[in-house]
This record gives C-alpha cells, structure tokens and sequence, in this order.
C-alpha cells in the first residue's frame, strides 16, 4: 500500500551543515520528492560588496567559505585582473600555500563530518586533531589584499608549515584505514548517492564531486591562476560518482594538497614581498574570475565603473549549484540516507545563502 | 591542436544574425550581446553544436539609468573543447531587459540554470518565462521589492509598523 506524506526537516538540525530546510515528499520510507527551502543564512553579502571600498571586499568574500580560503581568493582576483596588476611570486606562492591548507581543512572537515553524521566516529575524532593544527596556523596567516598580501607571514609561521605539510600524510593513512580500509564503511557508501557524468554537469557540479564521476576537471591545473601552472599534482578521479568516490576523491585531493605545500615552500623566493600599493578605485569593466575552492568553482564576476566601491559583485559558489543535486541524488532513496546524501555533497549553507 | 574553423561568434552570427548585437573580447573572454527573445535558441545552439555544456553562472547587473535597465550575465564553459584545456574554453553572453519584460528561461537547455534564474527574479524582480517554478529563493515569500536592484537602499525598505524587520 502506497501512502504519501509531507516530512519537514529542518532548518535548524543537529546534523545539518547550517540552516537548510527540505520540503520532502515521502512514500512509506522512500524520498519521493525533496524541496530545498534556503535563504536562512542570506546577509546580503552582494548588497554589501557593492557598499563598501573595493579592497575591504576581500575579507566579506572571506566569509563565503568558512572553511577554507576560496571565496577571498577568488575576489582579490577578480580584483587584480580588473586593476591589471599581478601580486609578486611570493605572494602568488603564498596564496597557494594558503588556498591548499584550507581545501585540507575544507576535506577534513567534510569527510570527517560525512563520516560521523553515518555513525563512524573515529574518522571524525582523527580528522578534527590533524584540522585543528591548520586551524591553529590558519588563525595567524598573513591577511589578503588585493596585490598580494598585507603583510609578511609571522615568524617561524612557514616552518610550521612544512613540519604540518610533512605529518599530514600521516595523519591522512590513519584515516584512510579507519574510512576506505573498513568494509562497513565501503559496505555503506558504495552505491550512494550516485551522479551520473552527463547530469553532474548539467546541473552544474564541479570539484570533488564532480571528479569523483570521473572527469578530471580541475581549475588549477586547466586555467592556471596565481602559481598553480609552475606546480607539480595530480588530479584525484573516481570512477562511480558515489559517496564512496567522492570520499576517496577528497583523501586523495588532501595528499596532493600536501605535496602542493611542500612545493610552494621550496619554491618560494627568499626576500619578502613589498606589500602592494593601495589602489583607491577600480576602473570600469567587466571580469569573471573562477578558482578550484574545496567545494569546486568558486567564481567571482566583478563590473567595476571607476568608483572606488564595485558596481556589481556577484558570487558563484559551488555549494549553490551542488544543492540542485541534492533533489536528483534523494528520489526513490529511504529517508534514512539523507543526511548520508547530503553530507557526501558536501554542501556549506554559508555559500549557498551568501 | 586545432583551432576552431570558424570563430565563434561568427558562427553565431551566421546562425542568428541580426539577433546577435555585438561580440568584443572584455575581460579576457569573448562577450556576446544577444537579443532577448533570441537568447534560449542561442543557449541551445551553443549547448548542441559548440560543447557549451556547463552553466558556470547566470547573474544580472542593473543599470538604472539605461533604457532597458537590466543585464542578464550567462557565463558558459565547453569543457574538453579542442585546443582548449578541459575548463578552459568560456564564454560570456549577455541579454538586456527593460523593468517587466520577461527574458526565455535556459532552464531547458541547462538544469544547472533553475536556482539562478530564481535568485535573479528574487533579487531583481527580472523574470523569466517557461521556468517550472519561479518564486523567491533566498528571500521570504512575502518580501516585498528586488534588493539587489541599485535603487534598493542597503538598510532596507522603511516598513509600515516602523520596527525595522
């Protein structure tokens, strides 16, 4: 016997990653149709990017990734591309020391969380002690600014980073075993969620997820920015678009993020860069600029008209297109695996809402 | 690697004509300003024949001043295209709008394009014809005015009561 009923769930969820609210449609204990409700964490962020100095700009797109660097990342380059200025080499390395201990941070957090909202809770315990060493250095990272960096890191700062960058592949095996080494956990999330090639793109999915279907799109290595060309890593692929994948797509992301680390600290030029000349208004013009975030693109498209606030900032985040997934991966799936679904998405309401 | 035979926007041009208004290179990618009820068959040309598969971003930008207020920004990539690498390939294409004229929904074309052109008719009151379900989506169904138009004060409309909600 079929009997269909409306569930509610959230916004506000003890295992939600922010506030989101579904509007689920569900047979018996079957998802048979799933209506994200957001806006709960709306600020009006583009509102604001437009009332304020163009350079203060960076630290509001800061908070549209909370877990890593990427929204900042890719406004100040928007930023330089309009005002045609390219911050120095060692900014550009730092930038890239900067956006890999956040995507690092960005995974651990993700697989972590995902691992712990199905019952696993010894990935989420390993995966918080090796974050909160990044958090740690994250806290005294020198600030972004359009043109490079503010200042010069702390003293001591990129030794930490090395010694960080050396023990995380460690850190990553343990938790590597505890995930794709036990049978439960491959026995759970293989099968889940599935995303075909063709839909992912069509719905417009990119990173993790994205490559976890096995096309390895990856903005760092397929338009270059800061200095990204010059560096050596591979792209992490799946090959079934499920949770299981996108797990092992994001361990794997984590390992190359610290060869990328490694790289940068080597490469990076001795003398420190002179902080840039402060620029009071931005020409007028037009410019999309779009970096691998954790999540995937994270896109700014900046109109400038020769004041010094941005005419129009918009934010393309990779969350807001990937929770157009969220209805396609649920249908037909027991209400139980939601959360599961949900986490192996990886979705930050912060990014979403804006 | 091959170049493309013929360049892009020529191709358009050969296929729409006069519906395609002008294409400049700005920002570093080609930027092509199409007519608005021309704009669906455009997306669906560029989906079908060009590679364009993948919707980065759909956003708009208002110009208050202007006859036709309103800028409607597709951002569109062709992933794998030759002589591009795999993201590589982008392009900008952008329709004008005046306060009340609808623009065709790409919906059709791309999924990717439903929550955006929501947020748009959210934030800028454009709207969209043929989206299967256009009503606000960071906002409250019963919010009153497009925020993110120019002449939308940042701290918001005054409300009758006065308290500021």
């Amino acid at each position: 016997m079929s009997e269909e009923m409306e569930l509610a769930f959230g916004p506000r969820h003890p295992a939600l990653h922010g506030l989101l609210r579904l509007r689920l449609r569900v047979d018996d204990e079957r998802i048979v149709e799933c209506r994200p409700v957001i806006g709960h964490l709306h600020r009006g962020l583009e509102k604001l990017f437009e009332s304020q100095l163009f350079a203060a700009g960076v630290a509001a797109a800061g908070h549209l990734d909370y877990l890593g660097s990427a929204g900042a990342l890719a406004y100040a380059g928007a930023v330089e591309r309009l005002l045609r200025i390219a911050p120095p080499p060692r900014a550009r390395l730092l930038r890239v020391l900067l956006a890999e201990l956040g995507r690092v941070s960005s995974h651990l957090h993700a697989v972590g969380s995902h691992a712990s909202d199905l019952g696993f809770a010894a990935p989420l315990a390993a995966a918080l002690r090796e974050r909160e060493r990044i958090v740690r250095l994250l806290r005294r990272a020198p600030e972004l600014v359009p043109g490079g960096f503010a200042a010069e890191p702390p003293a001591g700062w990129l030794e930490r980073c090395r010694e960080l960058a050396e023990a995380l592949p460690r850190g990553l095996e343990e938790i590597d075993g505890l995930l794709t080494g036990n049978r439960l956990w491959k026995k759970r999330t293989a099968g889940l969620g599935v995303l075909a090639p063709e839909l992912a793109v069509d719905l417009g999915v990119t990173g993790p997820a994205l490559r976890a279907c096995g096309l390895p799109r990856d903005l760092r290595r397929d338009l270059p920015y800061e200095a990204y060309g010059e560096l050596d890593f591979e792209v992490a692929v799946g090959e079934n678009g499920d949770a299981y994948d996108r797990c092992r797509v994001r361990i794997e992301e984590m390992r190359q993020s610290a060869r990328i680390v490694l790289q940068a600290l080597d490469r990076l030029p001795e003398e420190p860069a002179p902080p840039p000349p402060a620029r009071s208004s931005l020409p007028g013009g037009e410019v999309y600029h779009g970096v691998e975030g954790p999540r995937g693109e994270t896109g700014v498209y900046l109109v400038g008209d020769g004041t010094s606030r941005p005419y129009r900032c918009h934010a393309r985040t990779p969350s807001f297109a990937h929770l157009q997934a969220l209805p396609e991966i649920c249908r037909g799936e027991p209400v139980a695996d939601l959360l599961a679904l949900i986490g192996t998405l990886d979705i930050a309401l912060e990014e979403v809402d804006r | 690697m091959s170049e493309p035979e013929v360049p892009l926007d020529e191709a358009l041009r050969a296929d729409f004509g006069e519906a395609i208004e002008s294409s400049r290179v700005s920002g570093g990618i080609l930027t092509v300003r199409a007519r608005r009820d021309a704009i669906a068959g455009i997306c669906a040309a560029l989906k079908e024949r060009h590679g364009f598969t993948f919707l980065v971003d759909l956003c708009a930008v208002d110009f208050p001043g202007r006859e036709r207020r309103f800028e409607v920004v597709y951002h569109l990539c062709a992933p794998g295209a030759p002589g591009a690498p795999a993201m590589g390939l982008r392009v900008r294409l952008k329709a004008t709008v005046g306060e009340g004229t609808p623009l065709p929904s790409v919906t059709g074309v791309w999924r990717a394009a439903r929550a955006p052109e929501r947020e748009v008719w959210d934030l800028f009151g454009i709207s969209f014809e043929g989206h299967p379900d256009l009503s606000r989506l960071l906002l409250p169904d019963g919010f009153e005015g497009h925020p993110l138009r120019r002449d939308f004060p940042l701290e918001g409309l005054p409300d009758e009561e006065g308290t500021g909600d």
